[in-house]
């Protein structure tokens, strides 16, 4: 296997001794097939066991690792080297205060989930102990999309709006709040549209849909929040001509 | 919490959207046209005035010319906050009473004709 010099440009910050982040350079004997994850591993093995960011499955499934690569926020671990020039630069993800070098802090959006509720709920009695609720194909390709979201929060470092007021809702959470909200077995739609459909929910987002571009798991969060708007819409509609909650 | 009220306007501005996409561009380009010198039949002085004066045709340049207005006022409130505008409420009130006013005088000019 062929090797590739690569120069990587490692932003650093640690709040105990620095006034404001740096860039630290690395010089990293990159393997050709590598991602940016693994040569992040090189570093932490071999140049500088200081150096702190968060990974755990290497395979696009924990979404631990996104940061900025080159401005740009991945997963790093399906970053590869061979998609990029000799020299990168890595970030921490834009739009998150920094706990330390890459380690963002994620308390604002895992609040936010939790007021998503994103777990079925169901109004009606449950089905019987040994029986399912059922749903046809047709039903589950209607969100299946939704569920591949890995919460790497690459979306809410892309997004212009989350990073004008942080009070936004933002992209991922909406888009889970979505996938419950059209899955043919949930009932907590007009619940859950009273804390997303609200001033800071669905309407501050100016359809710009950077959010879907950047997605490493090809989720279309834009799309479910245009559609959610227009769910907010109708629920209004109900709710003041109806008198109430439907 | 309840629905914000951004849901109604919001509203307004989807269906502004969806017919000023529409209609606008053949607007635009029909009016070049007529500019240009060349009248087709259907856009002389006598079948524009027949079409504003029947119902029908003052119903369609009614959704046309509010939907549009406040599709371009809730697009204005967007472009004010993402040039870090922060006075929201000031902004929408203003957009949003110009799209107002904007209704009632097409309605009130329509039904005169």
């Amino acid at each position: 296997m062929s090797m590739r010099q690569m120069e990587l440009e490692v932003m650093r910050y640690d709040p105990e001794q620095d006034d404001e982040p740096h860039f630290q350079s690395y010089s990293v004997p990159c393997e050709d097939d590598w991602a940016i994850l693994d040569a992040l591993n090189y570093v932490k093995e071999n140049i500088d066991t200081t150096l702190a960011y968060r990974w755990s499955c290497h395979m696009m499934v924990c979404g631990s690792c996104g940061m900025m690569v080159n401005g740009e926020p991945s997963l790093t671990c399906k970053t590869f080297i061979r998609d990029l020039p000799d020299k990168v630069r890595i970030e921490p993800l834009e739009n998150f205060p920094i706990e330390r070098d890459l380690v963002v802090v994620l308390d604002d959006v895992m609040e936010k989930l939790r007021m998503a509720k994103p777990f079925i709920i169901r109004h009606d009695e449950p089905p019987p102990e040994d029986q399912e609720y059922t749903q046809s194909r047709a039903a589950l390709y209607k969100f299946k999309q939704y569920t591949m979201c890995v919460n790497c929060m690459c979306c809410y470092a892309a997004c212009p709006q989350y990073a004008l007021d942080s009070s936004f809702i933002g992209p991922a959470v909406l888009a889970l709040a979505h996938r419950y909200n059209i899955d043919s077995r949930d009932q907590g739609k007009s619940e859950r549209l009273d804390l997303l459909a609200d001033h800071d929910g669905v309407w501050e987002c100016s359809f710009v849909g950077a959010c879907s571009e950047v997605c490493p798991k090809s989720v279309d969060p834009a799309a479910a929040v245009q559609q959610m708007k227009i769910d907010g819409a109708k629920e209004w509609w109900k709710q003041k001509l109806g008198g109430g909650k439907s | 919490m309840a629905i914000a009220k951004k849901a109604f306007v919001w509203g307004l501005f989807a269906a502004g959207g969806t017919v000023t996409a529409f209609v606008f561009p053949v607007l635009i380009a029909l009016f070049l046209i007529v500019a240009l010198g060349i009248v087709p039949e259907g856009l002389r002085f006598e079948n524009i005035y027949a079409f504003a004066t029947n119902w029908v045709g003052k119903t369609a340049l009614f959704i046309v010319i509010s939907l549009s207005l406040w599709h371009a006022a809730h697009r204005l409130r967007v472009v004010f906050h993402d040039f870090g505008v922060r006075m929201d409420n000031a902004v929408a009130n203003a957009v949003y009473l110009v799209a107002l006013i904007g209704t009632v005088l097409t309605a009130f000019y329509l039904y005169k004709i």
